[in-house]
C-alpha cells in the first residue's frame, strides 16, 4: 500500500535543459526569409505567409482587415467558390488573418496534396481582384456580427479598454463601428493589396514532416515576388485622461465585464520577461493569487486572468473577468489587494519555485511539435529577437528572485497607473 | 495506426497505454462513464458541477492543483451529456505525480463543505457568462427540451436551471462519487514517453488498491420515435433573426452517424459547402449557416443553424434551407463532392493526430464506447460511405415529422 499522503518525488522542471529546436532558414531568390521546422511523425504540413500588412498600414479603418479577409474571394481566372473548391477538395485548410502589424496567410494540408495548393495560394498573393459583389455580401454580414458582438458585454469591454490605454488613433487602441462598414470601398482595398501584398514584404514560416526538396518548392513558387522593402513608421500611443469608467450596455445583464490595464513595454524592454513570472504568480496561471482568491476562495467568477499584451511596439499589462453584477466593485478592490500584498510582501520560496516549475513545464509542453515549435520561432522573428531571447527567458524564470519581484510590483502594480472598466 | 496496449487491473480499472517517445512529455486522461445523461432529471448539472469539486481537495490531498503545478504540469476537465474527462500533461519524469493525484481523488474526495460553497457559485457565474448573458444564449438549452420528450438528452451539461445547482448538498455528492467514480467505471490512458512496464507498475501501485465499485448499469429512457414536426417562435431582444431546425440522427456506434457526419459536412463547413454557397453568397438569405451534428453516443441530433440578412423573412428562409435539403433527398451527390467531404474527413483526423493529448482522449473515449481500437478503422468507415447512403440517409433523417423548428426573432 503506497503512503498516500507522500507526495511522489519529483524532478523539478527548473532543472531541465530546454532546447528549442532550431529553424532552419533559408533566402529566398528574392530575398524573402523562409523559415523551417523539420518534425513530426504524422505526413501533414503548415506554410505561412506573414505580410507587413496589419491594421498598423491603413489610412482607414477596416482597409487592412478587409483586403486580407478578400484574398481569398476571386482573382481573374477562379471565382470565391473555385476558389474554396479548390481547397476543400484537397482537405486544406486556408485561412487568413489580419493583425496589428502583420496580416497573414496559412495553409494547413497533408504533404500529399502540396503541390497543387501552392500555385493557388500564389494566384491569391498575386492576382487576387476582390470583386464588388464579394465586398458588398461582406460589408453586410460583417455589421450583422458586429451588431451581435455589440450585444455583449465581454466584446465591449475588450475594445474599450485598449481604447482607453493606447487612444482610439492608435492601431492597438482603435475599433471598429458600424459606420466604418460603409466607407469601405473596392478601389481603396484594391491599393493597400497591390502595395502590401502584391509589391509587399513578406517572410514565411514552415513546419511540419517537411518533403524533401522543399525549398526548391517555395523558391518555384514564390521566389520571383517583388518583396519590396517596407519600413514602418513610428505612432506613439495617446491614452485617455480618465482612468475609471462604468458602462451600461445591457440594463439586464446578470454579469459585469471587468478589464483593468496599465500601459507596459514591450518585448526589448529589461523589465519585460521578469514582468511575465511577476504576471503569472499575479494572475497567469490557475494556481495564481487572482484565481486562488477570487475564484477559489470567493466564487465570485468562473474566471480571472491577468496577461501582458502580445504586440511588437507596445505592450499592456492587463486584468481580465467576467463576475456577477453585485460583486464587480468588491472583484475590483480585492485585485488591488493582491496588488498590494505583492507590493508589501515577499513571496516564499516555496509558491515561487512553484511558479518557476510551472512556467518551465508550460514551454516544454509548448514545444510539442512542429506547429509550437514554429510559433515560437514566429514570435521571436517578428519581434526582431534571436533564440537567445529564448535562453534569457528561461534563465530569468530559473533566477528571479523574492526581492526582485516584490521590486517590480512596486514599480508596477501601484493602483493609480491602472485604467479601470467595469461594462455590464 | 495509433500503437497502444491495453490490460485490466483486477478492480476492474481499464488502463491504455500508448508510448511517443518524441515528446519530453507524458499525458494521463482519466475517463469516466458518467456523463448529464445519468442525473437526475430534478437535479440536473450535477456531472459538471462534480467536475469542479473534483478539484477540492481529496481525502489524502488538500489540494490537487499545486502539487501538479509544482510538478511542471497542468491539467483540465470537461464534462459532457455522456461523459467526464479528466487530463492532465507533465514532464515524463514526473509522471507518478500524476498517478498520485488521480489516484487519491479516486479513492474519495475530501467533501468539503466551503468547495461545495465556492464551485456553486463559480457554476452560477458559469451559467451566466455562457447562457444568459449572450444574445441567443438560451436557445440550445430550449432546443433540447423541444426535441426530447423522454431521453435525459433534454438538459444541457450547465443544467436546467441555477436552482439545481444552487441547491446541491453534501450527500448528492457523495452518493454521486460512489456510485459513478469507481475504477469499474473508468478508463485510464497514459501517453507519451512512457514504457509499458513503468505504466503497469504505477498503476498497480496507485489503483490497485482501490475498491472496484459497482459497475453502473445504464438504463436510460429511449427517445420515442418523433411523428409530428414540433416548432416553437421566441420573441427576444436579439439584434437579428435567427433560425435553428434540428432532427433526430443515429447514434455514434451505428454506421448512419458516419453517413450523416460527411452529410453535414456536404451541407457546410466550408467556403464551398452548399447552404453557404447558396444562401449566404448567392441568395444572400442568410448572414451566417452552420449544419453539425451534437456528436453524442445515444441517438443525437442533426442542426442547421443560422442569422437571417435584416429584412429577409423567416419563412422565406426557411423554405430556402428546404430547398436545398430536398436536393440532398432527391439528387445524389456528385463523386467529386463526396470525395472532397473524405479528404477533409481525412486530413482532419491526420490533424488531431499529431498532439498526443487528443490521441490519448480519442483511446479512452473509444474504449469508453466499446474498444480503443475502433480508432484505427475510423477512416474506413467514412470511406465505405456511398453516394446512395447520403441520398437515403438525408431522406431518413431531413422529414419533416422529424423536425424541431425555433424561430428565435428579433424585437427590435
Amino acid at each position: 500500500m503506497p503512503d498516500r499522503k507522500q507526495a511522489p518525488v519529483i524532478v523539478d522542471a527548473v532543472d531541465f535543459d530546454l532546447r528549442l529546436k532550431q529553424a532552419e532558414k533559408i533566402v529566398l531568390k528574392n530575398g524573402v526569409e523562409v523559415y523551417a521546422v523539420n518534425a513530426g511523425a504524422e505526413e501533414v504540413m503548415s506554410v505561412e505567409w506573414v505580410f507587413y500588412a496589419g491594421n498598423w498600414f491603413e489610412d482607414k479603418n477596416l482597409v487592412a482587415a478587409t483586403s486580407n479577409f478578400l484574398l481569398r474571394n476571386g482573382t481573374s481566372n477562379k471565382t470565391a467558390f473555385q476558389l474554396n473548391e479548390h481547397f476543400e477538395y484537397y482537405g486544406a485548410y486556408l485561412n487568413r488573418a489580419c493583425y496589428n502589424e502583420t496580416a497573414t496567410i496559412t495553409l494547413h494540408c497533408l504533404n500529399k496534396h502540396i503541390q497543387e495548393l501552392l500555385p493557388v495560394v500564389r494566384e491569391l498573393i498575386t492576382d487576387s481582384v476582390m470583386p464588388q459583389e464579394e465586398l458588398d455580401t461582406y460589408r453586410q454580414n460583417m455589421t450583422q456580427r458586429l451588431k451581435v458582438n455589440l450585444k455583449k458585454s465581454d466584446f465591449v469591454a475588450s475594445r474599450l479598454i485598449d481604447a482607453y490605454v493606447y487612444g482610439e488613433q492608435h492601431p492597438y487602441g482603435k475599433y471598429t463601428r458600424l459606420e466604418d462598414f460603409d466607407s469601405l470601398n473596392r478601389e481603396e482595398l484594391i491599393a493597400f493589396y497591390k502595395q502590401y501584398y502584391q509589391q509587399g514584404k513578406f517572410v514565411m514560416f514552415i513546419a511540419g514532416r517537411l518533403p524533401t526538396g522543399w525549398p526548391d518548392l517555395i523558391n518555384r513558387y514564390f521566389g520571383d515576388l517583388p518583396n519590396a522593402a517596407g519600413d514602418m513608421h513610428n505612432i506613439s500611443r495617446e491614452p485617455v485622461a480618465e482612468k475609471k469608467s462604468r458602462i451600461i450596455n445591457d440594463a439586464e445583464g446578470v454579469q459585469g465585464s471587468i478589464r483593468m490595464a496599465r500601459p507596459f513595454y514591450n518585448r526589448h524592454h529589461p523589465d519585460f520577461v521578469k514582468a511575465m513570472v511577476l504576471n503569472t504568480l499575479f494572475g497567469g496561471f490557475f494556481g495564481s493569487r487572482l484565481m486562488s482568491n477570487i475564484r477559489e476562495d470567493k466564487g465570485y467568477t468562473y474566471g480571472i486572468h491577468s496577461f501582458l499584451q502580445n504586440h511588437i511596439h507596445d505592450s499592456a499589462w492587463v486584468i481580465s473577468t467576467e463576475a456577477g453584477k453585485d460583486v464587480c466593485e468588491a472583484t475590483i478592490q480585492e485585485v488591488y489587494k493582491e496588488m498590494k500584498i505583492l507590493r508589501d510582501d515577499l513571496v516564499d520560496e516555496e509558491e515561487l519555485l512553484l511558479v518557476r516549475n510551472y512556467m518551465m513545464g508550460s514551454i516544454l509542453g509548448d514545444l510539442d511539435g512542429p506547429f509550437q515549435i514554429i510559433a515560437r520561432w514566429k514570435n521571436i522573428v517578428l519581434n526582431k529577437r534571436t533564440d537567445q531571447y529564448f535562453y534569457d527567458s528561461i534563465q530569468t524564470i530559473k533566477t528571479i528572485s523574492a526581492e526582485e519581484l516584490r521590486a517590480l510590483a512596486q514599480q508596477y502594480l501601484q493602483p493609480e497607473d491602472f485604467y479601470e472598466l467595469v461594462v455590464v | 495506426m495509433i500503437q497502444f496496449e491495453k490490460f485490466t487491473l483486477s478492480n476492474g480499472l481499464r488502463v491504455i497505454v500508448h508510448q511517443d517517445l518524441s515528446t519530453p512529455m507524458a499525458v494521463v486522461n482519466l475517463m469516466y462513464d458518467v456523463g448529464a445523461r445519468d442525473e437526475d432529471p430534478e437535479r440536473t448539472g450535477f456531472a459538471h458541477l462534480f467536475e469542479h469539486l473534483m478539484f477540492g481537495g481529496s481525502v489524502n490531498i488538500p489540494s490537487y492543483d499545486e502539487p501538479l503545478q509544482m510538478a511542471g504540469g497542468e491539467n483540465n476537465a470537461y464534462t459532457t451529456n455522456d461523459l467526464t474527462n479528466y487530463y492532465i500533461q507533465l514532464p515524463a519524469d514526473n509522471l507518478e505525480t500524476a498517478f498520485w493525484l488521480e489516484s487519491d481523488r479516486m479513492l474519495s474526495l475530501a467533501f468539503s463543505k466551503k468547495s461545495l460553497d465556492v464551485q456553486r457559485k463559480v457554476v452560477c457565474e458559469e451559467f451566466k457568462e455562457h447562457y444568459l448573458t449572450k444574445p441567443y444564449g438560451d436557445v440550445w438549452h430550449k432546443m433540447r427540451e423541444l426535441a426530447y420528450t423522454t431521453h435525459p438528452y433534454r438538459w444541457m451539461t450547465i443544467g436546467k436551471e441555477l436552482s439545481h445547482i444552487e441547491n446541491a448538498a453534501l450527500a448528492d455528492v457523495e452518493h454521486f462519487f460512489f456510485k459513478h467514480y469507481r475504477p469499474v467505471n473508468a478508463v485510464l490512458v497514459v501517453a507519451g514517453n512512457v514504457t509499458v512496464e513503468k505504466v503497469k507498475s504505477l498503476a498497480e501501485k496507485w489503483f490497485g488498491d482501490i475498491p472496484s465499485g459497482e459497475k453502473y448499469k445504464r438504463n436510460l429512457p429511449q427517445e420515442p420515435e418523433q411523428t409530428a414536426a414540433r416548432k416553437q417562435v421566441i420573441q427576444s431582444n436579439v439584434p437579428l433573426d435567427a433560425f435553428y431546425k434540428c432532427w433526430h440522427m443515429a447514434g455514434r456506434l451505428d454506421r448512419r452517424y458516419y453517413i450523416a457526419d460527411l452529410l453535414g459536412d456536404i451541407l457546410s463547413g466550408g467556403g464551398s459547402s452548399r447552404l453557404y454557397q447558396s444562401l449566404v453568397k448567392e441568395k444572400k438569405l442568410f448572414s451566417s449557416i452552420e449544419c453539425f451534428h451534437f456528436g453524442s453516443t445515444d441517438a443525437g441530433l442533426m442542426a442547421i443553424e443560422g442569422k437571417l440578412v435584416k429584412g429577409v423573412q423567416i419563412d422565406e428562409a426557411e423554405k430556402a434551407v428546404e430547398a436545398e435539403l430536398d436536393k440532398m433527398k432527391n439528387e445524389l451527390v456528385s463523386a467529386s463532392e463526396l470525395q472532397k467531404v473524405k479528404n477533409k474527413t481525412e486530413s482532419m483526423i491526420a490533424f488531431e493526430d499529431m498532439s498526443v493529448m487528443s490521441r490519448a482522449n480519442s483511446l479512452a473515449y473509444y474504449e469508453l464506447l466499446g474498444d480503443a481500437s475502433w480508432m484505427n478503422f475510423e477512416l474506413e468507415k467514412y470511406a465505405s460511405v456511398s453516394a446512395e447512403d447520403i441520398l437515403q440517409e438525408s431522406r431518413n433523417i431531413f422529414r419533416e415529422s422529424n423536425s424541431n423548428t425555433i424561430h428565435y426573432l428579433s424585437n427590435n
